[in-house]
């Protein structure tokens, strides 16, 4: 996992600006000190370094992925994570879901007036590191401020391009009755740890989220089993299920899942129990699902296994011809019942 | 897990279906009388793994759907003030009111927090004594000893700006209700375990004999399921009445003393209107006259606030278990959970959200 190896004090002034004022982002001195002193401070790329407008990039041979995300998470630090990190990991699975090699990001930041600067520079060490750690650069950028009360203190856009390698196609349209369903680790976790924080519901737990850049596991199975490789997804808000639903409704055939076969962390399992929540619909970040033709599925199980981030994947399906654009999943009891996309969030019951 | 997945273990699930299987010689209706376990059915595919001769009738053991209409817009009333911060479980913020929900009502700029329990309620009404706080204290006698511990607790510490709004029924009434319904179909129930580990099983004797019925006492797992349905069924075969306990690992037969002694202390039974079902006498509870200072209802003046159904939703006859939810002519198309006709499509405890999320055909 990305930590940062050091996290240095912020170099803007803090005695002078303590926290984020509208003139930062106003265009005059102190917008240049702030991107000088901050952005440029923590991103080291060429492209950033000039200034321009925009960034000018050399791109290898083969297609443009193109992807953007944007980020409000609270709270904004978080075991495992943050808002910072979060940005950059987001957007670089987006791009490796799409069968890309993530390149470059742009970061865009709207602050609300009075964001602690010591925040806004641990975010942007933070977006440092895990772009070190995942291989992209962030190349050109925005910074807004806002009046207090317009913005939750900050939010961050961030854009990515990536390339696909030549004859790599992974889209919905491609499963096919047979293929094997995988999923490189447990889910759940990111949703439970930060739902773990939120007001009112604060429980202990030793979890952390699983936010992760995946496209080192893209990579390996789209080397190994190219175009044998017909989906990939990170399931994110709405969780596996919801993933599922969209891959089998674009594609117009039927998923089937075995409830027992989904690996689920017990502290996780638990935390769904008590507050009476699915674990299939709550938000991963460093998961993807792989469909691939079934004939490969040892061999993508065996790749996704040999990289830290997929230790623990598993086969949790398969597509069928049977019921065209619906999930199912077969109960631990042997029954089986329709999983369905979610509507509206997942909220606690009563008893 | 422990304590999770030897409910769900698949070989005695196995064990139990074929010895259900065996027993049974002639069809037989019973219900299951609370949402979690309708859920719990649907959910794990049970429903469709029983004999086709038993009929699983849906009961209205689900606290959201049977909370009448006019509670939800005297909620919404109580919600909109601008000095009150209303906290609720999270099921009841989707439940549709005459007019709007409370997930609107919060959007549109109401103080409305949900709280995972009403002793949440009274700490927030201790951090902002500025702010009157509301707990909406729903459902049935689960819940009633944490609300009726609320109460206690803010009356020690001697709180002014903290109230409920209680919507509180009761299980035995609405057995009994659907009992004396002439067209019932139920022939046994499966009794709700967590209401039982709080009340005991001493009120279920007296309507098992009245009404020569069998009643298993249940718990959620799966497999308490379908040993209730064993046990109930062995019952009906043999022609018994009587109440049997299945979940004695948490149920005693007197309940839970000390807080059977809390909801005494707080609440008394009082009557109370079913949404969908309508008035029953006895079947609530309410603040004792020496609590009425925690009464929103009163704190509020929205007690005069009524309303009237929806025609087009039978909720009623759902929750009464005269009709499947997927029988309901607005089933799916003018009722889903975006667009809820009645509270059962939008409860985690509703029959039509069982359904409608787990078992839908088209």
């Amino acid at each position: 996992m990305s930590k940062p190896v050091f996290l240095p004090a912020c170099p803007l002034p803090l005695a002078d600006y303590p926290t984020v004022v509208l003139a930062h982002g106003g265009g005059g001195k102190l917008s240049k000190q702030l991107v000088d002193d901050v952005f440029l401070a923590a991103y080291p790329s060429p492209e950033l370094a000039r200034l321009h407008d925009g960034a000018v990039l050399d791109l290898p041979n083969g297609r443009l992925a193109f992807s953007t995300d944007s980020y409000v998470i609270t709270p904004r630090f978080f075991p495992g994570g943050d808002i910072g990190s979060l940005a950059v990991y987001g957007t670089v699975n987006d791009l490796a879901m799409c069968g890309a090699r993530p390149v470059a990001l742009s970061a865009a930041f709207i602050l609300e007036e009075g964001f602690p600067m010591a925040d806004l520079w641990r975010i942007a060490v933070s977006m440092r590191d895990a772009a070190a750690h995942a291989g992209v650069r962030i190349v050109t950028g925005d910074t807004k401020v806002v009046e207090r009360g317009q913005a939750d203190g900050i939010f961050i856009n961030t854009t990515g391009v990536g390339c696909v390698p030549p004859g790599i196609e992974v889209a919905p349209p491609r499963i096919r009755p047979g293929d094997a369903v995988l999923i490189s680790g447990p889910i759940a976790t990111h949703g439970i740890t930060i739902m773990s924080l939120r007001a009112g519901l604060e429980f202990e737990t030793t979890l952390q989220s699983d936010s992760a850049p995946l496209h080192r596991l893209t990579a390996a199975l789209i080397e190994a089993l190219a175009g044998d490789v017909h989906v990939l997804r990170d399931p994110t808000r709405g969780g596996v299920a919801s993933a599922l639903n969209e891959i089998a409704q674009s594609a117009g055939q039927g998923i089937r899942i075995e409830e027992a076969a989904v690996p689920v962390q017990d502290e996780v399992r638990g935390a769904c129990e008590i507050l009476g929540f699915d674990p299939l619909y709550v938000a991963n970040e460093g998961k993807l699902i792989a469909i691939v033709a079934g004939a490969r599925a040892a061999e993508a199980l065996a790749i996704l296994r040999r990289d830290p981030l997929g230790a623990e994947a598993a086969v949790i399906g398969a597509v069928v011809a049977d019921h065209p654009g619906r999930v199912l999943a077969r109960s631990r009891i042997g029954g089986s019942r329709v999983v369905d996309m979610l509507s509206g969030e997942q909220l606690p019951r009563i008893c | 897990m422990r304590f999770v997945d030897e409910y769900r273990d698949p070989v005695a699930a196995e064990r139990l279906l074929a010895a259900i299987a065996s027993t049974i010689t002639r069809p037989w209706s019973i219900m299951e009388i609370c949402g979690g376990q309708t859920h719990t059915l649907v959910r794990s595919g049970i429903d469709r793994l029983l004999p086709p001769a038993l009929t699983l009738v849906h009961g209205p053991g689900c606290p959201v759907c049977v909370t009448p209409l006019e509670m939800i817009d005297r909620a919404i009333a109580i919600a909109r003030r601008p000095e009150v911060t209303f906290t609720s479980f999270g099921d009841m913020l989707r439940v549709p009111g005459s007019t709007t929900d409370l997930l609107a009502v919060k959007a549109a700029g109401a103080d409305v927090r949900v709280v995972y329990s009403p002793l949440d309620a009274v700490r927030i009404a201790q951090r902002e004594p500025e702010r009157q706080v509301v707990f909406f204290a729903v459902g049935f006698e689960t819940t009633a000893p944490a609300n009726a511990m609320a109460v206690w607790q803010a009356h020690r510490l001697g709180l002014r700006n903290f109230s409920l709004l209680v919507s509180h029924v009761l299980v035995p009434p609405a057995m009994e209700a659907i009992l004396a319904t002439p067209d019932t179909r139920v022939q046994g129930f499966l009794a709700a375990g967590h209401v039982c580990a709080v009340m005991g099983l001493r009120e279920y004797e007296p309507i098992a004999a009245r009404y020569h019925v069998p009643i298993v006492v249940t718990g959620f797992e799966p497999l308490d399921l379908l040993q209730g349905i064993l046990m109930l069924l062995e019952l009906l075969e043999a022609g018994a009445v009587g109440v049997r306990n299945q979940y004695a690992r948490a149920v005693q037969p007197d309940g839970n003393l000390p807080a059977r002694q809390l909801i005494a202390q707080v609440f008394e039974v009082t009557e109370r209107k079913w949404r969908g079902i309508g008035a029953i006498p006895a079947s609530g509870l309410g603040l004792r006259t020496e609590f009425r200072a925690y009464d929103a209802l009163h704190r509020f003046g929205v007690a005069d606030i009524v309303a009237t159904e929806p025609a087009d939703c039978h909720a009623g006859a759902v929750l009464q278990g005269l009709l499947r939810p997927e029988a309901c002519p607005a089933f799916g198309t003018r009722c889903t959970p975006e667009h809820p006709l009645g509270a059962p499509m939008v409860s985690s405890e509703g029959a039509c959200a069982a359904y409608f999320h787990y078992a839908r055909t088209t």
